[in-house]
């Protein structure tokens, strides 16, 4: 079964859909949809890394990301803003690592593959470090649910419940930095934030509870994998960002119906 | 004494927050912290729940005791969905005999299934409050639990406080600006400007010359108001 390329890429799509949704809310939640751009950003200079150092790809990228995210939160608070710094670091790793990837003029390397994803060309190993890089984002986010909602809630409640908001964050970073690490080939560099993002976001205005909304993310980025992946097969488009197109679309639906629907609900005087 | 702070000093980036502060209460007490904006209340009132780190001195809590605490206006995202119910049931899942109490000690019964952002300032509050009781706390802190509600509001809240405390009797440390309202509830005031400036019986303090300095610009609406409290003071 594996043996078939667009098997292997739909487990690829639903590995990273199922990863990115639980951890793509609390981004929502925390306002950090800039911190996973930035996280994303960087994975391009461990690419390049992990090429120069003959290392997985996976590994290079892992260690950038986590790097970059545990910088970027302990800069926090210390005289920028963290759009600032977040936009000075993001763009100038991706920028070093655009430029580091050039020197290696022995290795022919797609960089498109990068930006874009390839997910028709995942391997079977690539399955196998998704998956497990997936179900470890999972169990970690599980695992700590409460207390990362707390966290996310209000730093000074959690304080009291004996919950160590800075533990929390440190956990959320590490997911987000398997998580860029996994998707890299699915989706690419430029295009995680949106698989993070964006199923989260379309998930919002049919719950009531976090947890259908983590469930839904999960549920609406699948359905987009799946759907990108026919349709770049049938229209013959990159599958990376129709992916991404397919939940945009869900988004832009999702938006009207609730649009309608509130719209609706003020004028029955609700 | 439930919890005590030993010559604390606190520093917030660069800054002198807290400067050697020595307090504490004891059990069923009921502290009030007042001070001008600025002056280091809620940061005091974060170091005894453990959100702030000291930059020196100690508090010290009694082991075992639990605390509640409800937070300054707290605000919510838009984009988190979250029952009252959910909410109440951060970091652990109580019995629903237990939420149901709790909600009913906070004057909120019945709202469990409305969305958090729905609730009007004075219910969050009181879910805030409900929160905090489930932990039945020896202790409760209470930083600024009244701000932005209008005074029916904010008096029927302190007497949500009042009866609670009576059921639980339970130790309160409250901070607070409403000066008349407080003054009238303690059972001791601390005068906070970045250090104690005075502390004792409201009687005591609000006659002392620090308080009266510190205060100087309110002394037309305080006057009104003590004088009233003299008055209440004397019957009884």
């Amino acid at each position: 079964m594996l043996d078939d390329f667009l098997v292997r890429s739909a487990l690829a799509g639903l590995g990273v859909a199922l990863a990115a949704a639980p951890l793509g809310c609390f981004i929502v939640w925390r306002r950090m949809a800039y911190f996973g751009d930035a996280t994303a950003h960087a994975a391009v200079l461990g690419v390049a890394l992990s090429l120069v150092l003959e290392t997985p790809i996976f590994a290079g990228v892992l260690v950038i990301s986590l790097m970059m995210a545990t910088l970027v939160s302990s800069l926090t608070g210390r005289g920028y803003a963290m759009d600032t710094l977040l936009g000075v670091m993001a763009h100038s790793s991706l920028a070093v690592g655009l430029v580091a990837v050039s020197f290696l003029d022995n290795i022919r390397i797609d960089l498109m593959a990068y930006l874009f994803g390839d997910i028709l060309a995942v391997g079977k190993t690539d399955l196998a470090v998704i998956w497990g890089g997936s179900v470890l984002v999972i169990s970690l986010v599980a695992y700590r649910w409460s207390g990362l909602l707390l966290a996310t809630l209000n730093p000074d409640l959690a304080h009291a419940s004996g919950v160590s908001p800075k533990r929390e964050q440190l956990i959320l970073t590490i997911a987000l930095a398997i998580v860029v690490a996994v998707a890299i080939k699915v989706v690419g560099v430029l295009l995680i934030a949106a698989m993070l993002i964006i199923p989260a976001a379309t998930a919002r205005p049919f719950c009531k509870t976090p947890e259908t909304m983590a469930v839904l993310a999960a549920i609406i980025g699948c359905a987009a994998s799946l759907a990108g992946l026919r349709a770049s097969y049938q229209l013959d488009t990159p599958t990376g960002p129709t992916i991404v197109c397919m939940v945009a679309l869900m988004f832009l639906f999702a938006s009207l119906f609730w649009r309608l629907n509130h719209h609706s609900r003020t004028r029955s005087g609700d | 004494m439930l919890i005590e702070t030993r010559d604390l000093f606190i520093h917030l980036g660069q800054r002198l927050v807290l400067e050697d502060i020595n307090m504490g209460v004891e059990k069923g007490e009921i502290v009030t912290i007042i001070g001008p904006n600025g002056s280091g209340k809620s940061t005091l009132l974060r170091a005894l729940i453990g959100a702030v780190k000291p930059t020196s001195g100690q508090v010290l809590r009694s082991p075992g005791v639990a605390i509640g605490y409800v937070p300054q206006r707290l605000h919510i995202d838009e984009t988190l969905p979250m029952s009252v119910r959910r909410f109440m049931s951060l970091p652990h899942r109580p019995a629903q005999e237990e939420l149901n109490a709790a909600m009913s000690a906070a004057g909120v019964s019945g709202l469990g299934q409305q969305q958090v952002m729905s609730l009007s300032g004075g219910q969050f509050q009181r879910v805030l409050l409900a929160r905090a009781l489930l932990e039945k706390p020896d202790l409760l802190l209470l930083d600024e639990a009244t701000q932005g509600l209008d005074h029916r509001g904010s008096a029927g809240f302190y007497q949500q406080i009042e009866s609670v405390r009576q059921e639980l009797g339970c130790a309160v440390i409250m901070v607070s600006h409403e000066l008349h309202v407080v003054m009238r509830r303690s059972d001791r005031v601390i005068c906070l400007n970045g250090h104690v400036c005075c502390q004792g019986l409201p009687e005591v303090v609000s006659v002392s010359p620090e308080y009266q300095s510190l205060f100087a610009l309110d002394q037309d609406e305080e006057t009104v108001y003590m004088h009233r409290d003299h008055h209440a003071y004397s019957h009884k």
